[in-house]
């Protein structure tokens, strides 16, 4: 080894150990942030937020089926009676007696600070007349049961009034005291994880506590059939990180498996596969080193691209092996690198591209894949001649070489049947161009079909609603959070009263701001003033004065009172909805308002809420649209990059060729395989969407790499370059192809589109190669 | 002997009238009721009040399962009741309610239901029945026989005659009571 080849191979050696160090520190994820937009708009912003931190995130649904009603219900209060005591939860609901009257025993006991009717005139003799006169009313109807014996103490009807602000849909059905589906085959809960919902750690242990203690129940109940269902985000985030983990592992052992068996079969030689190796090693390092120190966060999707990587970067060593068998480093060097090196810029051209994604995903996979085929060109270019020694003894692939040269010759002559094929194809697209696109983000989610549907039973079940649509305030601090909703509210309240929406949520309606409390306190009258009010309010009723005691001691309990605080919900169910609304963000907190739209028109009821509250800062948002928006930003964006991509690796060809000739004959077979793959894809039934558009990119960065061999300047390829460029696009298509077989959409559609469309470039390439050059 | 015979004889004299109406010929005769409707005053005697509230308003039967009680004064209210649907409007608050999954209310309404569409076995359910008078002039009364409807109602008292209902009175487990009188309208 000469002194310089020293001196880059311990600087190689450096770099991996360097590299080896900061994987070691790297993060790695494989939770949703990956699809959340790296610049987000306000309603992204929103989205992003709720999918982090806000509580329907940490909200999980369990169901509980098989047994008898009776069982189910005791399992029901068994279960969350160990769940209510463990740390991971900070809530645990279903429905049974005691918490819903702890919760109707808060709203009572601090009903002059949460009833929206608390107002000076609440307590001028008049209003009390009016406030008492419909209590008694409401007495004589059914509604009025429940309310009566709080009468004494809550003349003016305070809990009605907190109580009717609430969706009375919301409460899911009952049966047996819990709360069980419509059709009362299942009990239902609803558990509030002490994890983040990004903290998908913390979620698998919750689940896991849940099953653990739901068989620990069954069993000590003796129900043999009881079976627990239970669904989430936080089970979607575990459910996708365990598909992504085993799919990084499985497809990265097969992808390597196939590749090291073509490799063996090439060399016959374990030193040369070796070194063979060496590159991918340190592109596949390089690709994770780059991104970490890029996001401080490696995606398990970005290492799951990893196969597809080594089929890519395995290629340059390959070439090496193989053409410099006979000329040796120097010739090799002199008259293979050029074209390599313009194989290497187009591929980073491509993925390159996606470096200016908005979607952090993409921006990863290109960051990864760009830094790890530039690596592996360097150290096989720089670093692999140094420990092969000058000679290397590759095995003589003439023979394949040959044969290959014969099958080049016989594909020409379908030149024809292929142009007619390309036209068949595009009409063929053409006229399914509506049918080509999938339309939503969903297509991107590694939630399988029935684990969706699981949800939306439960979610259906429990009658807890998507949250579509929501009002959104801020403030720099909760109480300005809680004031903004306030303001917020009273323009809905007007909405509603008008019928142009059917309700909404808000957390002040159970954590009013401290002005809010305020100013109800300081309605309430002094004892000494009340009662000659009360005595006059009631001349005339049937209620007497002098029934009413507690009441007077209740308001002047309630005089004194402290503001309620978020700790006094702790546990809750007018807690769990207060976590649910009320978010700290970035710089402040934002307040919720789900709305419930009229029936209808939610697109009119929506503009509706956004004219009356343009100009208040509010933001209405209709989530679901904000995820379309979302896809379709990306989807645009990716057409956007893909083009600059396709530009970029277009005037680098023209650039080094200099030769329209030989950039067609490089360009129309890539073009070719781009629209064979897919029409294809069409035709095997899958829906494209954004990473379909990515894999044609791809087809065009990867596949040029063997285009341009059969453009070269000097010839027609000889039988070696044949040879290798055949080994190196086996191993490619592999590597690709291995993506296919994922169960994460993103991977398997890249996988799908670029590993039949490498072969078909290099076949297409060969089929339209220059004639006098080819002759 | 002899006064044994005459006490058999009366008893025989007896037999076919008491044959004649029991239970199960007054649910007949019931259930042949197919719907009308009447107007009805609620008067509610509640401890806490000095004075009872009375309420008036109109009801309407329509066999087997829906019956609606509007009521008009003091307050407009619409109770509704549609199969195992009740609704109840209310000062433009409208509230649905699911009895399937609400043993409770649908005990209590299975009282008034079962009586008007003469359904024994829906009655017999949740309460313990009892028949007297003629039927001109019956009275049945319904004990509840589960624990968490007494928790709610002690007695219902259903009067009527022949196949209409006159009054009903729930008396409350707290000892309030209402009492509801219906005067059945002409049909048109």
């Amino acid at each position: 080894m000469s002194r310089a080849g020293r001196r880059a191979f311990l600087l190689w050696l450096l770099a991996m150990l360097a590299g080896a160090a900061v994987v070691w520190s790297s993060r790695f994820t494989a939770d949703m942030s990956f699809f959340l937009p790296a610049r987000p708009s306000a309603g992204q912003q929103v989205l992003v937020e709720q999918l982090k931190e806000g509580a329907v995130a940490r909200l999980l649904m369990v169901a509980i089926a098989g047994g008898n009603g009776e069982q189910r219900a005791a399992l029901s209060r068994d279960l969350r009676g160990r769940l209510a005591g463990m740390p991971e939860f900070v809530a645990v609901q279903n429905g049974e007696a005691g918490s819903r009257d702890a919760d109707r025993d808060f709203l009572f006991r601090h009903r002059y600070l949460l009833s929206p009717a608390v107002t000076p005139g609440r307590f001028t003799v008049d209003g009390l007349r009016t406030a008492i006169s419909d209590s008694i009313d409401r007495l004589a109807s059914p509604a009025g049961l429940l309310l009566k014996p709080l009468l004494p103490r809550d003349p003016t009807g305070e809990l009605f009034e907190v109580l009717r602000q609430l969706d009375p849909g919301a409460q899911p059905n009952s049966r047996d005291g819990v709360w069980a589906s419509p059709d009362g085959e299942r009990a239902l809960l609803l558990v509030q994880t002490r994890a983040a919902g990004a903290d998908t750690d913390g979620q698998e242990a919750a689940i896991a506590a849940i099953h653990a203690q739901f068989a620990a129940s069954a069993a000590a109940a003796g129900v043999a059939d009881a079976r627990l269902q239970l669904s989430g985000p936080g089970l979607f985030a575990v459910k996708s990180r365990a598909t992504i983990k085993g799919d990084v592992s499985r497809l990265s052992a097969i992808g390597t498996l196939a590749i090291v068996a073509v490799l063996l079969f090439v060399y016959r030689s374990p030193r040369l596969l070796g070194l063979g190796l060496l590159p991918v090693l340190s592109g596949a390092l390089a690709g994770i080193v780059a991104v970490s120190l890029a996001w401080g966060t490696v995606f398990g999707i970005t290492v799951g691209f990893g196969s597809a990587l080594i089929g890519e970067a395995v290629d340059y060593s390959i070439y090496y092996f193989v053409q410099s068998r006979r000329g040796g480093l120097a010739a090799w060097q002199a008259r293979f690198w050029p074209t390599i090196r313009l194989g290497v810029l187009t591929s980073a051209c491509g993925f390159g591209a996606l470096l200016f994604s908005g979607f952090p995903g993409l921006a990863q996979l290109g960051l990864y894949a760009l830094s790890g085929v530039a690596t592996a060109a360097v150290v096989t270019r720089y670093v692999l001649p140094q420990l092969a020694g000058e000679h290397v003894a590759a095995r003589d692939l003439g023979a394949l070489g040959g044969a290959l040269q014969g099958a080049m010759h016989r594909l020409r002559r379908l030149r024809w049947p292929a142009v007619v094929l390309a036209l068949t194809a595009t009409a063929y697209l053409a006229g399914e161009r509506d049918r080509l696109w999938a339309p939503e983000l969903s297509v991107l989610s590694t939630t399988s079909r029935a684990d969706a549907a699981a949800d939306a039973a439960l979610r259906a079940d429990l009658g807890t609603s998507d949250a579509r649509f929501l009002v959104v305030v801020g403030g720099v601090d909760q109480e300005a959070a809680l004031q903004a909703a306030e303001r917020a509210g009273q323009v809905l309240d007007e909405l509603q009263a008008a019928g142009a929406i059917a309700g909404y949520d808000s957390p002040a309606r159970f954590l009013p701001s401290q002005a809010q409390q305020a100013a109800r306190r300081a309605s309430l009258p002094a004892a000494e003033e009340l009662w000659p009010r009360l005595q006059a309010a009631l001349a005339d009723s049937p209620l007497a004065a002098g029934k009413l005691a507690g009441f007077v001691a209740d308001v002047a309990a309630a005089r004194q009172a402290p503001d309620i605080t978020r700790g006094d919900l702790a546990g809750s169910g007018p807690g769990l909805a207060v976590d649910a609304l009320l978010l700290p963000r970035a710089g402040g907190w934002s307040a919720v308002l789900p709305l419930r739209l009229a029936d209808g028109d939610p697109a009119a009821g929506l503009a509706a809420v956004r004219q009356a509250l343009a100009g208040s800062g509010a933001l209405a948002l209709d989530l679901k649209g904000e995820l379309d928006t979302l896809y379709h930003d990306y989807l645009h964006e990716a057409v956007h990059l893909a083009l600059a991509g396709l530009a970029a690796i277009v005037v680098l060809l023209a650039a080094t060729l200099r030769s329209p000739r030989r950039l067609a004959a490089v360009l129309l077979p890539l073009a070719l395989a781009v629209l064979f793959a897919v029409a294809g894809l069409h035709l095997s039934g899958e829906r494209l969407h954004l990473l379909h558009l990515v894999g044609m990119l791809l087809i065009v960065a990867v596949g040029s790499n063997y285009a341009l061999f059969f453009a070269g300047a000097d010839g027609p390829p000889d039988p070696d370059t044949l040879a290798s460029m055949g080994v190196a696009n086996l191993t490619t298509a592999i590597g690709f192809g291995t993506l296919g077989l994922s169960q994460v959409p993103m991977l398997h559609a890249i996988g799908v589109t670029v590993g039949p469309g490498a072969i078909l470039a290099l076949l297409l390439a060969a089929i339209f190669v220059p004639r006098e050059t080819g002759a | 002997m002899k006064r044994f015979c005459a006490g058999l004889l009366l008893l025989g004299l007896a037999l076919p009238a008491m044959a004649a109406f029991d239970i199960g010929q007054l649910m007949n005769d019931l259930a042949r009721h197919k719907g009308g409707r009447a107007k009805f005053v609620e008067t509610k005697y509640i401890a806490l009040l000095d004075r009872p509230l009375v309420a008036t308003g109109e009801l309407t039967y329509g066999a087997p399962d829906r019956l609606e009680k509007r009521t008009l004064t003091p307050k407009q209210e619409t109770l509704r009741l549609d199969r195992d649907t009740l609704s109840i409007e209310r000062e433009k608050q409208k509230l649905s309610i699911n009895l399937a999954s609400q043993p409770e209310a649908l005990a209590f309404v299975d009282s008034l239901r079962g009586t008007l569409n003469g359904n024994r076995s829906a009655l017999e359910k949740n309460y313990l029945l009892h028949l007297s008078g003629n039927p001109d002039k019956w009275v049945l009364t319904l004990l509840p026989s589960d624990q968490r409807i007494a928790s709610l109602v002690q007695r219902i008292t259903i009067s009527g005659s022949r196949d209409h209902i006159r009054s009903i009175e729930y008396l409350q487990a707290d000892g309030d009571r209402s009492l509801m009188l219906i005067e059945p309208l002409a049909e048109r």
